[in-house]
This record gives C-alpha cells, structure tokens and sequence, in this order.
C-alpha cells in the first residue's frame, strides 16, 4: 500500500456545518437513537476477501466497537446498523469480479436488511458484489488501462446530504487510495442519467485521477434509496495520521453516526 | 446426457478493453483489416438429463443468474 507522502490533511469534520441540515429526503427513518446509543456494525467475510482486518480495524477504532464478522453461508445477520463487505479478491475473482460472492447465502441476507433500511457499504471487491448482486445499478468492468492499479486519487463528494457523506461538505475533494484491476463503472445511458439526476453518485473522481476510465469518473454510487453505498476506493485505509491523513474517517464516522448529525 | 455450450459475449456499446489490446496485438503481428474484436466466454457444459426443452429451460435460468451479468452481456444457447 503506497501512501503518499503528501499530508495534506484535510480535516474531515470541517464540513460539519455545512452538512448538518442532512434533509430527510435520502434518509430513512434510522436517525432514530441519536448520538448516545453505540452504533453496531458487521463485516462479511468469504474467501478471497482479504481487506476485512484493515475495514475491521477502521469500524473498531471509529466507533469505539468492534465490528460482529459475518461468514458468508450465514443466511441470518445480527441486528446491527451497518453491514460492510470488504475488499479483496472473492472466488479469485472467477467468472467475474464478485459474481460468485454475489450468490453466496449471506447475500439474500444482506438483500433482506438492506430492504429494511439497514446501511450497507460495499468498498472496492464490496462494491463489485453489490453490482453482481443488483443491490447497485451498473457494472464494473475491467479498468481502461487493462492494468491494477495502485496509488491514490482524489474524489468529489458529489452528494453530502448521505448516510455515508454527512460529514463532508458537497464539492469537497478527499484523498483516498484505491488498488484494483476491475473499477471501470459502466450502466446504459438510461441509468445514468437516472442515477445522476436522483443524487445517487456519490463520489467522482477529481482533479483528472480517474484511474480506470469509469463514465463520468464515478467512483461511489448508492442505491435510490441511500441505505446502501459501493465505491472502488479504500477510505478504510486513511484514517488516522499513522496512515498519512484521515480524509476516509467522514465515511464511517457518517454511517456510524459518531458525528453530530 | 445434453451437450451444451453457453457463449457469453459483451452487449454493443459496452466498450471492450480487452477486445482492443488484442486487436492491437493482431495489428502488430502483422494481420491487416481487422475491423474489430470482441472478447467473450465459453462455458460448455454436460447435463445429465434425456430432456432438451428442460435442459434448455435450466441453461436460461443458469445464464440469468450467474454464467452472464445481463447489464453488460448477451448469451447464447447452443446443443452439440
């Protein structure tokens, strides 16, 4: 994992202001306890995924609580607030980028949740399982280069008035890192416009770091409802100073409500 | 026993990285004309069964479900 040796450190709460009108128009009803109730979370685990220590590691130190980890034959998920699939390399990537994760019993498990409202964050590999699974529009193809990449890039916050965005200020460029192969982001024209005008890109890449050739350098993308949110980048993986910056910690500390709302 | 085989290719409009790099490749070995190449998948597949429409019913259910991502690609069906 390479870091950049750049700390430009933006601070991820300093959007608070600004987004702390966080309408009811993308949220459902799960604002409910307020601030002083922990917030639960659970990781799936399936073979292949190899990013679950870094995601359980980042839930844990956010919230305070380590995350419950769920294996994939599971067909029943604790009661918790947010379900993460992790990245990594599911089924080695066979067939397609998370198409056999995609049919794992956990997954109708997490459909049921996520029709109940519960928040699902899919990062990297978790993003393309979601695609498979059709819990997200679109698909992820392999990267225009036709090569793994490895470094970081910038992202639009797109839309703040999230779950997952809150902290962040709409507009505001965050680092993240991202690795992998398969990040190209691809639906019908029919899609994407719905998926533009319904406020459901969530994340673009900026400033011209697109590193895969995703149509219109979609990065994140959520469903119409706002429960449940994919992106190829790691933000997992930048969260305290150790990791040179902590522009990632917004999206966490978002879905996990350790932030005023 | 059905013999069958199961062609997975990208829908048009649905740009081809891969498909490019070898047309590039084949270009560069010399092979001229090459209008375009689009890289799809073979699955064949051996069903223990005498019954052809259920077999064929059972492929399209296989195909809807996993063998092909419908968002992005188009199947085809065919018997040895």
């Amino acid at each position: 994992m390479r870091i950049a040796s750049n700390i430009g450190l933006i601070a991820w709460n300093c959007a608070l202001a600004a987004s702390e009108t966080a309408s009811n128009c993308m949220s459902f009803k799960r604002r409910r306890q307020g601030l002083n109730r922990t917030m639960k979370s659970a990781v799936v685990q399936l073979p292949g995924l190899n990013r679950d220590r870094d995601m359980i590691a980042a839930l844990t130190k956010i919230s305070g609580k380590a995350p419950v980890t769920v294996w994939q034959t599971e067909t029943e998920l604790p009661d918790v607030d947010l379900i993460v699939i992790p990245g990594g390399f599911s089924y080695g990537d066979y067939l397609r980028c998370g198409a056999i994760a995609a049919r794992m019993p956990v997954m109708q498990a997490i459909k049921a949740k996520a029709e109940q409202g519960v928040k699902v964050l899919g990062v990297c590999n978790g993003f393309q399982i979601l695609v498979e699974a059709g819990l997200l529009p679109g698909a992820l193809m392999r990267n225009a280069s036709l090569k793994f990449v490895c470094r970081e890039v910038k992202l639009e916050v797109v839309n703040a008035d999230t779950d997952f965005t809150r902290a962040y200020a709409k507009g505001q460029i965050i680092r993240s890192p991202v690795a992998h192969h398969d990040g190209n982001y691809f639906a019908d024209s029919e899609t994407l416009k719905s998926i533009e005008g319904n406020g459901q890109v969530v994340f673009r890449y900026a400033e011209g770091t697109n590193p895969n050739g995703s149509m219109g350098d979609i990065a994140g993308v959520m469903n119409k409802a706002g429960n449940v949110l994919g992106m190829m980048p790691h933000p997992e993986n930048l969260i305290e100073a150790a990791h040179g910056g902590s522009d990632g910690r917004g999206i966490f500390a978002s879905a996990l409500e350790v932030i005023a709302a | 026993m059905i013999k069958a085989r199961v062609t997975v290719t990208l829908k048009n409009g649905v740009l081809d990285p891969q498909g490019k790099a070898i047309e590039g490749a084949l270009g560069a070995l010399g092979f001229d004309g090459i209008g375009q190449v689009r890289q799809g998948k073979v699955f064949d597949l051996q069903i223990e069964t005498g019954d052809k429409a259920k077999a064929e019913a059972d492929l399209k259910a296989m195909c809807e479900k996993l063998l092909a991502n419908t968002v992005i690609e188009n199947y085809s069906i065919s018997f040895a």
